[in-house]
């Protein structure tokens, strides 16, 4: 996993609420076994007609829209618990994804990928559409160590949350899988009590 | 300390908890399919890491897989390889599969249940967001992304962090005409398509405790679609007398020991849940989606909302763009084209027997293609015992061979793009069940009567 610390970017505003993993990633691209190439199916159905050609209404084909930051409608990523969506949203070049509310499985799936989801009120977000359709040039900056979102045109910085270990993690580059590997003494010794196998 | 159900089964999971609110937690069955696993197969040796307990795998090919001649090797070369990488995999681990062919293959949260894998207490995942399916049976079980099916397979845990508990209690007799499949989907239209983000919800009440277990299973399965973590259902003897028997239940002594155990399995009469809902069985009618997600349902006869919750105008605009529909117009009379009955929701045995008990010596409507595709092996080969099969097909609707199928349409089985199609599926995202195509979820006798009608009626008028 890449490390994460500060991003500054534009950002590609998606006004939409209840976004499905399904629109992220058609589940009929999900027939590859590697892990490479699914930005360019991201947002297949939205981005090109059933011909293959650009739908130019699209924010991803409008080149007026261009950076690292997604901008979407609250509760981004439900639906299917495909990593296959987090992958295709990083594979486009996205680094972070702000919305007002995140499905659950989407936001682990983000965090094990090094992909930030970022959540804002409402109310801020509301206003990053505003601002970003009124100025497609208005600069985020995101600073991970300092859990903040800043919006220097605005000179306003909005704090938030993520938890203190995946914090690390996003850091670091590191993933849950080493921290695991080295509880294994915990994982025998909590093997040897368990109850339930009849 | 009163306990919820939730809280017991995870406290017993906990392997230790790390500084910072996250848990060491510790899975009992993983169940894996072709789709979610080869990339974590590959980053497990990529790492080089060993299968820490394969015996606490269990595999099969659904996804994907083609539902007609399934005894041919796979047509779709893409679906091919990743079947034969599920395959591959397997054997060079040592993991149970039940591939095609076997007569256990089928849709993972059908052949758990019905091979006594799934039990209560336990702790299941798979790379599959309906695993939710295996709380019905008092079970902890949720789906993970394939980053997570590598953590398990390296350690048999997970990093997770406590979920908030919400209890939604519906109580009374639901009306004839009206199954589990109405319930869920009149409780996710009105908590809506993420009101339960970050909770682990427990199904409670005496509408509850009268279903079955495969109406039980209807509800978990469906509890993701309005952003749960899980659902669950404290087990009883409905439960028991399910599961005793069964292939991998335990047995004598062990069965005894184990339903001593499942018994204690049941939130505490003075435990706090962190936010309560409550329904009444008899005000629930049979439903159907107008919409591009599950929380936008509505009673069959009832009309499209004119008023949007604030906050959603963007994705209802769309939606009723996509379906083709008009804020406050009914859906009755519509005419439909396709009907789809299968998927982890509504695929199993009893599911086909409602079909069948309503179609027997009736006829499809001619412009209508009426799919069935049975949850598993074992459910076709019931199907066929019971002679559902000839119902099926004297009434013109095609019985097919198991799997997800034209749920999400990752293999052959896919709706025309504008096609409107009655499923009893559980997502009727855009493009779900093929590219354009429109899906109106329902339960398993709508979309019999709305086979044989060729269009959406008020069913109560033609129950018996």
């Amino acid at each position: 996993m890449e490390k994460f610390e500060v991003l500054q970017s534009t950002a590609v505003p998606l006004p939409q609420e209840n976004i499905d993993t399904d629109q992220i990633i058609p589940a009929r691209f999900l027939k590859a076994t590697s892990r490479q190439g699914f930005g360019e199916n991201l947002f297949r159905d939205w981005r090109y007609d059933s011909n293959g050609d650009r739908k130019e209404d699209f924010v991803l084909n409008n080149a007026r829209y261009k950076g690292q930051i997604l901008l979407a409608g609250k509760n981004f990523g439900c639906g299917s618990s495909r990593e296959h969506a987090a992958w295709a949203i990083y594979d486009a070049g996205f680094k972070v994804v702000i919305s007002s509310s995140f499905a659950d499985i989407f936001r682990g799936n983000a965090l094990n990928n090094g992909l930030l989801p970022l959540e804002v009120s409402a109310e801020v977000l509301e206003r990053l559409f505003a601002q970003v359709a009124q100025d497609p040039q208005t600069l985020l900056i995101v600073d991970l160590k300092g859990q903040v979102l800043r919006v220097p045109v605005w000179e306003e910085a909005f704090a938030f949350d993520i938890d203190a270990y995946k914090k690390e993690c996003m850091l670091n580059g590191y993933d849950d899988i080493d921290f695991l590997v080295n509880q294994k003494e915990a994982i025998e010794a909590y093997e040897k009590t368990k109850p339930w196998e009849y | 300390m009163a306990k919820t159900l939730v809280d017991k089964v995870w406290d017993a999971h906990v392997v230790r908890s790390v500084p910072g609110g996250l848990d060491v937690f510790y899975i009992d069955k993983h169940l894996i399919h072709e789709v979610t696993s080869p990339q974590a197969f590959e980053e497990l040796e990529a790492r080089g890491l060993p299968l820490y307990r394969r015996e606490q795998i269990v595999a099969t090919a659904d996804h994907n897989v083609p539902t007609k001649n399934q005894h041919l090797p796979i047509q779709e070369p893409l679906s091919r390889s990743q079947v034969d990488k599920l395959t591959e995999n397997c054997a060079k681990y040592s993991i149970e599969l039940f591939g095609l062919g076997h007569q256990n293959q089928g849709i993972v949260h059908v052949i758990g249940p019905e091979l006594g894998i799934t039990q209560p207490g336990m702790t299941i995942v798979c790379g599959d967001s309906h695993t939710s399916t295996h709380g019905a049976f008092g079970a902890i079980a949720f789906g993970i992304g394939t980053s997570q099916v590598t953590q398990v397979m390296a350690s048999q845990c997970l990093l997770l962090s406590r979920p908030k508990k919400m209890r939604i209690t519906i109580d009374g007799q639901l009306q004839r005409g009206v199954s589990a499949k109405d319930l869920v989907l009149h409780i996710i239209a009105a908590l809506g398509t993420g009101g339960a983000t970050g909770y682990f919800v427990e199904y409670a009440g005496s509408a509850i405790r009268s279903l079955s277990m495969e109406g039980r299973m209807t509800i978990c399965n469906m509890s993701i679609e309005m952003g749960a973590r899980g659902g669950m259902i404290a087990p009883d003897e409905i439960t028991f007398a399910y599961m005793k028997g069964r292939p991998y239940a335990p047995e004598g002594a062990k069965w005894e020991q184990a339903v001593a155990y499942w018994n204690t399995l049941f939130s505490d009469e003075d435990a706090v849940f962190d936010v309560e809902f409550k329904f009444k069985a008899e005000t629930i009618a049979p439903m159907i989606t107008y919409g591009t997600n599950p929380g936008m349902g509505m009673a069959l006869d009832a009309s499209i909302p004119t008023n949007v919750a604030p906050g959603e105008a963007a994705s209802f605009e769309s939606s009723l763009k996509y379906m083709g529909f008009q804020r406050g117009e009914r859906l009755l009379g519509k005419e439909i084209s396709y009907v789809f009955i299968g998927s982890c929701t509504n695929s199993r045995i009893e599911d086909l027997r409602v079909v069948a008990e309503y179609v027997k010596g009736k006829q499809k409507a001619a412009h209508v293609e009426a799919i069935v595709v049975p949850g598993s092996k074992q459910v076709e080969t019931q199907a066929k015992a019971e002679g559902i099969d000839k119902i099926l097909a004297a009434a013109g609707f095609e019985l097919r061979e198991p799997g997800c199928s034209a749920c999400l349409a990752m293999n052959e089985d896919k709706i025309p793009a504008g096609a409107y199609c009655v499923s009893t599926s559980n997502r009727n995202f855009e493009g779900r069940q093929g590219p354009g195509a429109r899906t109106l979820l329902a339960s398993p006798l709508v979309a019999a009567i709305t086979a044989v009608e060729g269009r959406i009626v008020d069913i109560t008028q033609y129950l018996n």
